[in-house]
C-alpha cells in the first residue's frame, strides 16, 4: 500500500512536468490548429539555458564547499527559472515569426533575411571548422556577408511560395524546426551528456511513513504556481480573452479588431516558457543527462497528454499530464520495460474510445 | 465614406467576386441582395479584411482598406456583424461584448457606457448577461451579434444576414433595431436574403448575381422593378 501511494506521488510529480509542457502543445494547437513538433525541442533549450546558467552564467557556489551558500543558490535557481522561460519564449516567438507564420501570411523581406542568414552561417561555421582555428572570423564574416547575398535568392525562391492554409505543410515545417533544434543543438552543445550539479540542499521528508523528496516538492510547488498564473491570464487578461476568442473562431476574432498574429506569438510565448521552465527543474532536480535529444521524448508524451486531455482544451492538458504521469509510474514500478510504450498505448486507446479527448468537445454550431 | 471599385476577389482558382463597385454615403443605409453565391458575403469578408482582392480596390474615407491587416481597419470605425452570427459560444455575453470593444480596451469608461447602451438596445442580452453564448437562442445570438459590432462604436457597420433563420416577429424587431442604429448615425451596409425587408429599410441598393452587380437603384425604385420583384421578391 504504502508503496503504491509512493509511486503515485511519484507520477504525479512525473505528470506535473508533463503537463507544463502538454500546456505548450495545446494553447498552440488551440489558436493555430497545428501540432508543434518543435515544442518539445523548446524544452531541451530550457533544460540546456539551466546548464550554462547553473555551471557557467551565474556565481552559484558548490553547497558541499560552501553550506551557507545554500540561500544565495535558492535565488539564483529562481534567477535560472526566469532566464530559462524567457529565453525560451523568445525561441517560440522566432520559430513562430519565421517558420510557420510565413506560411501563413506569405513570405516577406524580413524572412527572406532571417532565412538567408540561417542558411548562410552554419555553412561558413562548418567550413571555418575544417581550417585552422585562427581563420574562423574571417568565415564568420563571410557568412554574414553571404547571408546578404541570400536575400535576393531566397526573395526569389519566395515569390514561388504561396501562403497556404495547408495544415499539412505547417506539419511538416515543424517536424523541420524541430529536426533543426536537435541537429543545431548536436552541433552547437555537443552531443556529449551534461549534467547540472546539485544547486539546492536535498532533503527528505518522512510523513506517514511515504517519503517525500525535497526537489520533487519543489517542481510540484513551481508547476502549481505557473499553472495558476496560466489560468489567470487566460480567464481574465485582454491577451488570454482573445486567445479563446482566437481559438473558438479566428475569423470572427479578426472581426472584433484582435491582431491575431500578435496574439499567436504570445500564445507561443506562454507555451514555450512553461516548456522552458520544465526542461530547467527537470535537469537541475532529476539529474537527467541533459543532452541535444532531451526534449524528444518527454515531447512525444507531452503531446500524448495534450491529445489525452482534448487538444486546445487547457485544463484538459493539465488533467493528461497528471494521468500521464500515474499511469506512466504505476506501469514502470512493476513493468519497467513497458514504461516508454505506456504513452503510446494510451494514445492509441484514446484515439478509438474518444477521439476528442476527455475533456474536449464535439462542438456543433447553431445555424 | 466607402468606395469600393472593380473588385475581384478569388478562392484558389474559384472567383467569387468578378468587378464589384459598391459606393456608401455617410448616413446611409445601402443593401445588397442576391441569391446564394451571388458575392455577397465575399464582399463583406474583403471590407473587413479577412479576403484579400486579386485586384480592384476598397477606399474608406481616402484610405485603402484592402491593403491593411483586418484588425486596423476595426480601428477605422468599421465592424461586421458577420452571417451565422459566429459568437464566441464558450464566452459569456459579458465578454463577448468586451471582446467587442477590444480595440477600445484603454477608456474603461467608454466600454461601460457602450455595454450600457447595448444592454438598454437589447434587454433580453441584460437577462443573460452571465449565461454562455452558445447557450443563447438564435435571435439572442444575433442581437449579441449586433451589439458585440456596435462596441467598437463603428462609423459604418456591415450586417450580414441579420435576419437569418430567425422566427417572423423577432425580424421586424432587428430591422427596427438597424434603422434605430442608423439614426445614431451610423452607416450600414447590408446584406440580406430577405430582400423585401432590406428594400424596405435602405435608401439604396444593389442586386448582385454571380460577382457582378446587375441593378443599382434606390430601394424604392429596386422595390418596384419588375425584375426584382420577380427574381427577389416572388411575385
Amino acid at each position: 500500500m504504502q508503496a503504491l501511494v509512493q509511486t503515485l506521488i511519484y507520477g504525479v510529480e512525473t505528470g506535473a512536468i508533463y503537463a507544463l509542457i502538454a500546456l505548450g502543445y495545446t494553447m498552440v494547437y488551440g489558436v493555430l490548429r497545428l501540432i508543434n513538433f518543435a515544442h518539445g525541442d523548446v524544452y531541451m533549450i530550457g533544460a540546456f539555458v539551466g546548464f550554462f546558467a547553473c555551471t557557467q552564467w551565474l556565481p552559484f557556489k558548490d553547497l558541499s564547499q560552501h553550506p551557507e551558500a545554500a540561500m544565495l543558490n535558492v535565488v539564483l535557481a529562481l534567477v535560472t527559472l526566469l532566464l530559462s522561460m524567457l529565453i525560451c519564449a523568445l525561441l517560440g516567438i522566432t520559430i513562430e515569426r519565421f517558420a510557420y507564420r510565413p506560411l501563413r501570411n506569405g513570405f516577406r523581406n524580413a524572412d527572406a533575411h532571417f532565412w538567408g542568414f540561417v542558411i548562410a552561417l552554419p555553412v561558413t561555421a562548418f567550413a571555418g571548422a575544417m581550417t585552422t582555428t585562427k581563420r574562423q572570423g574571417v568565415f564568420l564574416f563571410a557568412g554574414v556577408v553571404i547571408g546578404f547575398i541570400m536575400r535576393p535568392v531566397m526573395a526569389y525562391l519566395a515569390k514561388r511560395i504561396k501562403p497556404s492554409g495547408s495544415r499539412l505543410n505547417a506539419l511538416i515545417t515543424a517536424i523541420g524546426v524541430s529536426l533543426m533544434l536537435e541537429n543545431g543543438g548536436i552541433n552547437i552543445f555537443g552531443a556529449d551528456p551534461k549534467f547540472i550539479p546539485d544547486i539546492l540542499p536535498k532533503r527528505q521528508f518522512n510523513l506517514f511513513g511515504l517519503v517525500f523528496d525535497s526537489s520533487g516538492l519543489i517542481i510540484l510547488a513551481i508547476a502549481a504556481i505557473l499553472m495558476a498564473l496560466l489560468r489567470y491570464i487566460v480567464l481574465y487578461t485582454r491577451p488570454g480573452k482573445a486567445m479563446r476568442a482566437i481559438s473558438h473562431d479566428i475569423d470572427a476574432a479578426k472581426l472584433m479588431g484582435i491582431n491575431t498574429d500578435r496574439v499567436i506569438s504570445f500564445t507561443f510565448a506562454l507555451g514555450a516558457s512553461l516548456a522552458g521552465a520544465a526542461g530547467f527543474m527537470v535537469a537541475a532536480f532529476t539529474n537527467i543527462k541533459v543532452v541535444p535529444l532531451f526534449g524528444l521524448q518527454p515531447g512525444l508524451k507531452a503531446f500524448v497528454a495534450a491529445v489525452l486531455g482534448g487538444a486546445g482544451n487547457i485544463p484538459g492538458a493539465t488533467l493528461g499530464g497528471l494521468i500521464m504521469g500515474v499511469v506512466e509510474s504505476l506501469v514502470a514500478s512493476k513493468f519497467p520495460q513497458w514504461r516508454d510504450a505506456v504513452a503510446f498505448i494510451l494514445l492509441i486507446v484514446i484515439l478509438l474510445v474518444r477521439p476528442a479527448g476527455l475533456l474536449g468537445k464535439n462542438t456543433a454550431e447553431k445555424v | 465614406m466607402l468606395v469600393i471599385q472593380d473588385l475581384h476577389v478569388y478562392y484558389g482558382a474559384i472567383r467569387a467576386l468578378d468587378g464589384i463597385s459598391i459606393e456608401v454615403k455617410e448616413g446611409e443605409i445601402v443593401t445588397m441582395i442576391g441569391a446564394n453565391g451571388a458575392g455577397k458575403s465575399t464582399t463583406m469578408r474583403t471590407l473587413s479584411g479577412l479576403v484579400r482582392p486579386r485586384s480592384g480596390a476598397v477606399m474608406f474615407e481616402g484610405k485603402a482598406l484592402h491593403l491593411l491587416p483586418a484588425h486596423e481597419i476595426v480601428a477605422l470605425g468599421i465592424s461586421q456583424s458577420p452571417e451565422g452570427r459566429r459568437v464566441f459560444a464558450n464566452m459569456s455575453v459579458r465578454e463577448n461584448l468586451e471582446l467587442g470593444g477590444y480595440v477600445h480596451y484603454k477608456k474603461k469608461a467608454q466600454i461601460a457606457e457602450d455595454m450600457d447602451r447595448a444592454f438598454t438596445l437589447f434587454p433580453r442580452l441584460k437577462e443573460r448577461e452571465a449565461q454562455l453564448a452558445g447557450t443563447l437562442s438564435g435571435g439572442e445570438q444575433q442581437m449579441l451579434a449586433i451589439g458585440r459590432a456596435l462596441m467598437s462604436r463603428p462609423r459604418l457597420l456591415l450586417l450580414d444576414e441579420p435576419s437569418l433563420g430567425l422566427a417572423p416577429f423577432l425580424v421586424q424587431t432587428i430591422f427596427q433595431i438597424i434603422r434605430d442604429i442608423n439614426k445614431t448615425g451610423v452607416t450600414i451596409l447590408l446584406v440580406e436574403q430577405n430582400a423585401n425587408q432590406a428594400l424596405r429599410v435602405a435608401h439604396r441598393g444593389y442586386v448582385l448575381e454571380t460577382g457582378r452587380v446587375v441593378l443599382a437603384d434606390t430601394a424604392a425604385n429596386l422595390l418596384s422593378n419588375d425584375e426584382v420583384r420577380q427574381a427577389y421578391l416572388g411575385e
